[in-house]
């Protein structure tokens, strides 16, 4: 090892003029002349700044970032809302068959029959997993997805010849929601929550009117709780003619037991990229479908991936196709097909497991959930950090760190870093809003007992620890790449270009 | 950050704002508490000079390393001045709550609304 300085350069600090990590070889077919080949205006005047480096250089650059990352791989990740659940490796496999891999967006429908056959069975199981009938793969992101539904709600009305202003999002709602409302287009509109932890029933009553365009829901809660009102809330919002949209940001806990269909739900975004596994987090890409009712089918995005029986299909064989004539679809929510890499995962997912195997994965995740809630109890835990709502929880639960900041004088970002040097990703922290010191946690189904039990006992550690010294929790964390690093400084004075 | 303080000088409103009432007008803050909650401010979003705000909604945000949180007007009227030295530094508002990190002066239209506001023992009573 060299020493720390060089670790700390980044790819342009290590450029040196003319180094290369390929040359090609000489030219041997005739030059063509380059204004020939594209207009003078299309290029640019000087050449990029790119960094110039040899392999060698190019490979430890990255390859001592990757180690220097904490991800899935590494260890347990239980942030809270986000179902870090582990990604089977098989669907790697699979996602990198050729077929699958190499087929290019604009190939003709006819020579992709396989690939659209695979998208066609992907929107019939999340169709069955909904309990709502047409799927559309194009949004690629929950975000994407609910901005998708959002839109959808505002066609609906619209044809309908109504136009209407608010959105209604529980105080509890991920912030994608309020965004993705104001996105849109419309006023958002909270609905509180009770002492319970439910959805205020008398709120949403008081603010549910012919203004109101859809309620945001997502349930289970983000407070890892189910809404035991929801068929009442259902019928509040339909009451008022509104769309019950479904944020499948939880969707993790209620796979095959229930179904947003069933509860009334107009709209569904499904996060595949949480629930159907794939990597995530780091950037890679999502995928956010959207399954809906009828009433709101003749809106959806377009193209549309339809299965055709012989006869529709001019008398020739059963066939896959995209159907382009739905003329008051929303339009294209992007370009070419969605991601179909996560297409493939997530449907070799389904298929590995079944329709028995995804509500088993349901049933452990909540299992998880309340074995690891009952261990922090046993260990002391809950003491400085108490439950928000002291229910059962479904598969996330969420705790508050107001009595350990004010008795332990540690917080919960604290209690988050501290974590850090004991080979654990904390928790979602400072969210839900309205939980004081909130600590989000998500175990998902496939960490093992013993992963739990090391966490219970890694979190009574550092309680135990700040009794005697708080100051080390403060300026945790010790054994990671970098220090505890200045947030405040960083959104206050970003610095978003490399200097020259 | 000093320790929390709530002036005696000074009006609450349960979003946790404050208001020094002076002749027609009043100069608005976040206290001690909300500073505190929301942990290091990175931005405020200053409005404009001229807007009307109206008690109890809110007129404008504040971003933290945490969340972004809307600021609540405790008393209605017209925004006179602004605080444009906390768009450089917002940190003031951590630093100096009640003083150097106020957020607007408002003239206000209903000198009568402050009866509804706390003194700082209730407010301070209801934050337990």
């Amino acid at each position: 090892m060299i020493g720390a300085a060089d670790d700390e350069l980044t790819i342009y600090e290590r450029s040196r003029p003319g180094r290369r990590a390929f040359v090609a070889p000489a030219l041997d077919v005739p030059e063509a002349p380059l204004d020939e080949l594209l207009p003078t205006s299309l290029r640019r005047a000087e050449p990029p700044r790119l960094p110039e480096v040899s392999e060698p250089e190019i490979v430890r650059h990255y390859n001592r970032l990757s180690k220097r990352n904490f991800d899935l791989d590494t260890g347990f990740y239980p942030l809270g809302s986000c179902t870090m659940k582990h990604n089977p490796k098989l669907h790697e496999r699979v996602a990198a068959l050729s077929g699958h891999a190499h087929l290019h967006p604009l190939q003709d429908p006819r020579r992709a029959q396989g690939a659209l056959e695979l998208m066609w069975r992907l929107q019939q199981a999340l169709a069955e997993i909904a309990g709502l009938p047409h799927v559309s793969l194009q949004p690629s992101a929950g975000s994407h997805g609910e901005l998708a539904g959002v839109l959808l709600t505002r066609a609906f009305h619209e044809d309908h010849g109504e136009v209407r202003t608010k959105v209604l999002t529980p105080d509890t709602a991920h912030g994608t929601n309020p965004a993705t409302v104001t996105m849109a287009g419309y006023e958002v509109v909270k609905v509180g929550t009770d002492a319970d932890g439910n959805v205020d029933l008398d709120d949403l009553r008081a603010k549910a009117d012919a203004e109101v365009a859809c309620l945001m829901l997502t349930n289970p809660s983000t407070l890892g709780l189910f809404e035991p009102g929801i068929e009442q809330i259902a019928e509040i919002v339909h009451g008022v003619g509104a769309t019950l949209y479904y944020d499948g940001a939880n969707l993790n806990a209620i796979m095959g037991v229930c179904r947003p269909g069933d509860m009334g739900f107009d709209i569904v975004h499904f996060n595949l990229h949480k629930t159907f596994t794939q990597p995530h987090g780091g950037g890679g890409p999502g995928s956010g479908p959207i399954a809906v009712a009828e009433r709101i089918a003749p809106y959806l995005p377009r193209p549309q991936v339809v299965g055709r029986d012989g006869a529709a299909n001019g008398g020739s064989e059963a066939g896959y196709d995209l159907d382009y004539d739905r003329p008051k679809s929303i339009g294209r929510l992007r370009g070419m097909h969605g991601n179909y890499g996560v297409f493939v995962r997530a449907y070799a997912y389904i298929r590995s497991l079944g329709a028995a195997g995804l509500r088993e994965v349901s049933e452990v995740a909540v299992l998880n959930a309340n074995y690891l809630l009952a261990r922090l109890r046993h260990e002391g835990v809950l003491e400085y950090l108490p439950s928000a709502y002291p229910r059962l929880c479904m598969h996330e639960f969420v705790l508050s760190g107001a009595p350990m900041k004010r008795e332990l004088q540690i917080r919960t970002l604290d209690l988050a870093k501290r974590l850090l040097d004991h080979g654990v990703h904390p928790p979602t922290v400072y969210f839900p809003l309205i939980v004081e010191e909130a600590l989000l946690i998500e175990p998902t189904e496939t960490e093992t007992r013993e992963t739990l039990d090391r966490f219970a006992a890694a979190v009574a550690e550092i309680l135990r620890e700040a009794r005697d010294d708080p100051s080390v929790a403060r300026s945790a964390p010790y054994r990671t790449p970098v220090r505890r690093l200045d947030e405040a400084a960083a959104s206050r004075r970003p610095v978003i270009r490399q200097p020259r | 950050m000093a320790e929390a303080n709530y002036p005696d000088d000074l009006l609450y409103h349960p979003e946790h704002d404050w208001a020094r009432v002076e002749g027609g007008e009043a100069t608005f803050g976040i206290t001690w508490y909300a500073q505190d909650a929301l942990g290091e401010l990175v931005f405020f979003d200053a409005p404009q000079v001229g807007a009307h705000v109206t008690k109890d909604e809110p007129y404008t945000e504040v971003e933290s390393v945490k969340a972004v949180s809307d600021v609540f007007a405790p008393l209605s009227g017209e925004i006179v001045a602004v605080n444009d030295a906390l768009s450089e530094k917002p940190e003031t508002i951590n630093e100096d709550p009640y003083g150097e990190g106020w957020l607007v002066r408002v003239r206000l239209s209903d000198p009568a609304e402050t009866e509804s506001l706390m003194d700082a023992q209730t407010y301070e009573a209801g934050l337990e």
